[in-house]
């Protein structure tokens, strides 16, 4: 699977270290809080509201520079306002390795 | 310019904000996670430009320019290719960007703004109920919105959601921002049809998918019933 990066956010910070921290502690904020939504629209069934959570979740996607990930996402919201989940695990995946990077840094 | 930014999301909020602030003719003014509290604040504010995302956990961007009597120019933001078609249905909307944003695009954006004739001599929110009527043969109300009559008929109705000063009226077609008071809807609505289930939503009953706990779902709203009012819904429906 594709690794996550800074590059964008390096990019956008145009070495301006406080700016990098403060993006990057808005990502340990919000990431979290946006998963949980997520998971919990996911156990209620609500497959519309999730897909709704998967769109936003698309933006710190492509922050991370996960650019395959990011079709996955996109078709999994498509699937999801069909109410299908079939992506549910693909997108699980991401949404680990998302944290797990975000987490180290 | 000055600009102001609408974003349920703070990263993008912090993105846009740090691009633009290299910018020398525009000045941020002001920056919101929600779009009831931009609509105070562009009462009251001269706002030349708006960079606005379209999905919000309020209401939508399109909602959100709906409500606004002459609309600044606003450029969109937002992770949604599909809504572009949409965009150009709106005077107001000058660009239409896709999340992840770049300076470049974003100061084109900004070019455009600079470029366009100004439209908006006064950004006030006018929109109210002008005419809901429940009388015996009619099923249907108008509201105000941009000097437009809207009609809103009583099926395509789902909620009515008091937020703030506001009202949220959500049909099956489309939803729109009223400058108005939940009771003022109340009392316009069938009886028979509408049920105010808690203190800041009215629900068409006919249009209830199921009820849970505490909350109904309709559409793909959830919205809750309050202890008082649950006995009353209850009642309305035709239980096996």
């Amino acid at each position: 699977m594709e690794k996550p990066n800074t590059n964008y956010i390096d990019e956008l910070a145009e070495n301006d270290a406080d700016f990098k921290t403060k993006i990057i502690d808005i990502l340990k904020s919000e990431l979290p809080q946006e998963i949980e939504i997520y998971n919990n629209f996911i156990s209620s069934n609500d497959l519309i509201n999730a897909s709704l959570c998967v769109h936003k979740l698309k933006h710190k996607i492509s922050i991370l520079g996960l650019e395959k990930s990011y079709y996955i996402a996109e078709d999994f919201e498509k699937n999801l306002r069909k109410h299908n989940a079939d992506l549910h695990s693909d997108f699980n995946n991401i949404l680990t390795v998302m944290m797990n990077f975000v987490n180290q840094l | 310019m000055n600009c102001i930014i609408i974003d349920d999301e703070e990263m993008a909020r912090a993105i846009i904000s740090k691009m633009l602030a290299s910018h020398d003719e525009l000045k941020i003014i002001q920056e919101f996670s929600s779009a009831v509290q931009a609509m105070k604040f562009l009462n009251q504010n001269q706002v030349d430009l708006i960079f606005l995302d379209i999905h919000m956990d309020d209401f939508t961007g399109f909602d959100f320019i709906q409500s606004l009597k002459n609309p600044p120019k606003t450029v969109l933001v937002t992770s949604d290719k599909n809504f572009a078609i949409d965009a150009f249905e709106y005077e107001c909307i000058i660009d239409y960007i896709v999340k992840p944003i770049t300076k470049e695009r974003l100061f084109k954006a900004v070019q455009k703004a600079k470029v366009i004739p100004e439209t908006t001599p006064e950004t006030t929110i006018t929109p109210s109920i002008t005419k809901a009527v429940a009388e015996d043969n009619l099923n249907e109300f108008y509201i105000n919105i941009d000097r437009r009559l809207i009609k809103i008929t009583f099926d395509s109705l789902n909620v009515v959601e008091a937020k703030g000063d506001y009202i949220h009226i959500k049909t099956d077609i489309k939803n729109h921002i009223v400058h108005s008071t939940l009771k003022k809807i109340e009392d316009k609505l069938p009886k028979d049809l509408f049920l105010k289930v808690h203190r800041s939503f009215i629900i068409n009953t006919k249009k209830i998918i199921d009820i849970q706990d505490n909350s109904v779902l309709i559409g793909k709203d959830v919205v809750p019933v309050s202890r008082s009012n649950r006995a009353e819904l209850m009642k309305k429906l035709n239980l096996l």
